[in-house]
């Protein structure tokens, strides 16, 4: 016997996704058995069925040099965010003191949230 | 070693999720082949009462609606049997040990389907208590479990309307079909609520603790009574239990359920349970002829 594992596709367009695995003694019994376990109410519009051994799985991703550049955990902009934040607030309170109006006072339910971003 | 099983205790405690070829600890493996391979037996074994009225079913759209439901959970059995395969114990063994009684299998299904009525309530409230322990099965630990899961609740979900129709056709029918009604509740209110196993807290159920299971005992027993207890009520139908009841806080409280007739049940003293397992065992040794020209024609 040899273990086949089925990747089931629910709708035209959609991924395939890995639904479980059979077992049966050649390709052609693994397709009986994948039509009657896995598409016989047409919950399923395709099917693959992969023999167990042909499938090759990768499992380790070593990120040796922390490349984290390329990816959106590589960006914390939290604290740089407030501090810029803090400077602005702080530079606008020197320009209205000094009476120069370099922008409009901001409106209140905004002015609440200044400074320091929160 | 043992640091090793700590961290893996607290891995899957909090959410994680393991696959076939990952290191897991002989206890985690040992524990879910028991319940994978319990589940696969009661879903054997769970069409047999069913079986027995195929060629009895009143009308022709029943008997083919009834023969779907039985192909269906046989494979479920197929599905959930793989699994265990992949955890180590292959199919044979597994059904040796279920036809000799070594292995165990479901309460419910150790009993006698008296009537058409027993077979609607069955396929009504017998499956709604098994999905609410499946739906909790759809966070289990072992991912490969957890995937099949999804296939077999949104199959017997069907199970539970066609069962909810076989019950709503007869309560609208002759006096004499709602009285087979109730008398298949009566019967089946004892069973249904052992069902979910003794209260034991969460905590010490070492299923809960692998997080193989995602509920407690009475959690499933309470959400059972809360879902379906009023649908009973309000056909007119009675539950023969006077202290039911649903306090204010929303729990439900109840005569406590038989626990001895439970262990004597699933330790192979059911009604039933030797009845079924002949014919399991039977069909099992007229059906080898089969796998062997299969298996023979394919090497």
């Amino acid at each position: 016997m040899t273990v086949f594992e089925v990747f089931r596709q629910e709708r035209k367009g959609q991924p395939f996704q890995h639904a479980g695995s059979l077992s049966a003694p050649d390709a052609t019994f693994a397709e009986v058995y994948a039509r009657e376990q896995y598409g016989r109410r047409g919950e399923s519009v395709a099917l693959w069925v992969v023999p167990r051994d042909s499938i090759h799985e990768i499992d380790e991703f070593v990120d040796e040099l922390e490349r984290n550049y390329h990816r959106v955990d590589g960006y914390s902009l939290k604290s740089k965010l407030a501090e810029a934040r803090e400077r602005a607030g702080a530079a606008a309170m020197v320009d209205s003191s000094s009476g120069t109006r370099s922008q409009k006072p901001a409106e209140p339910g905004f002015a609440r949230r200044e400074p320091g971003g929160g | 070693m043992a640091q090793r099983e700590d961290e893996f205790l607290d891995y899957v405690q909090s959410g994680g999720q393991v696959e076939t070829g990952d290191w897991m600890p002989d206890d985690y493996r040992a524990k879910l082949i028991k319940f994978i391979e319990m589940h696969g037996n009661s879903e054997l074994m769970g069409v047999l009462p069913e079986r027995e009225w195929i060629l009895r079913a009143p009308t022709l759209q029943r008997k083919l609606a009834l023969t779907a439901k039985v192909q269906d959970e046989v494979g479920h059995a197929q599905l959930i049997y793989r699994v265990v395969e992949d955890l180590g114990k292959p199919r044979e063994s597994c059904l040796d040990d279920l036809v000799s009684g070594k292995a165990k299998f479901h309460n419910v299904f150790h009993y006698p389907t008296r009537t058409w009525g027993d077979v609607g309530v069955i396929a009504w409230l017998v499956d709604a208590a098994a999905i609410i322990s499946q739906k909790a099965l759809l966070k289990c630990s072992y991912a490969p479990y957890a995937r099949i899961m999804k296939k077999i609740c949104w199959e017997e979900s069907f199970h539970i309307l066609h069962g909810r129709d076989v019950v709503l056709t007869m309560m609208n029918g002759t006096d004499a079909q709602r009285e087979l009604v109730q008398e298949a509740v009566t019967r089946w209110w004892g069973p249904l609520m052992q069902f979910h196993g003794n209260p034991i807290a969460r905590e010490e159920d070492p299923m809960f603790v692998w997080r193989i299971k995602s509920q407690g005992n009475e959690e499933a027993r309470q959400q059972f009574l809360d879902g379906y207890v009023p649908q009973i009520w309000e056909l007119g139908l009675t539950v023969p239990d006077p202290k039911l009841h649903r306090r204010d806080d929303g729990v439900w409280e109840y005569t406590e359920p038989d626990w001895a007739e439970l262990r004597h049940v699933v330790t192979g003293h059911g009604p039933k349970t030797a009845d079924r397992l002949d014919l399991r065992r039977t069909a099992r040794e007229q059906s080898a002829w089969v796998r062997s020209v299969v298996l023979a024609e394919a090497a």
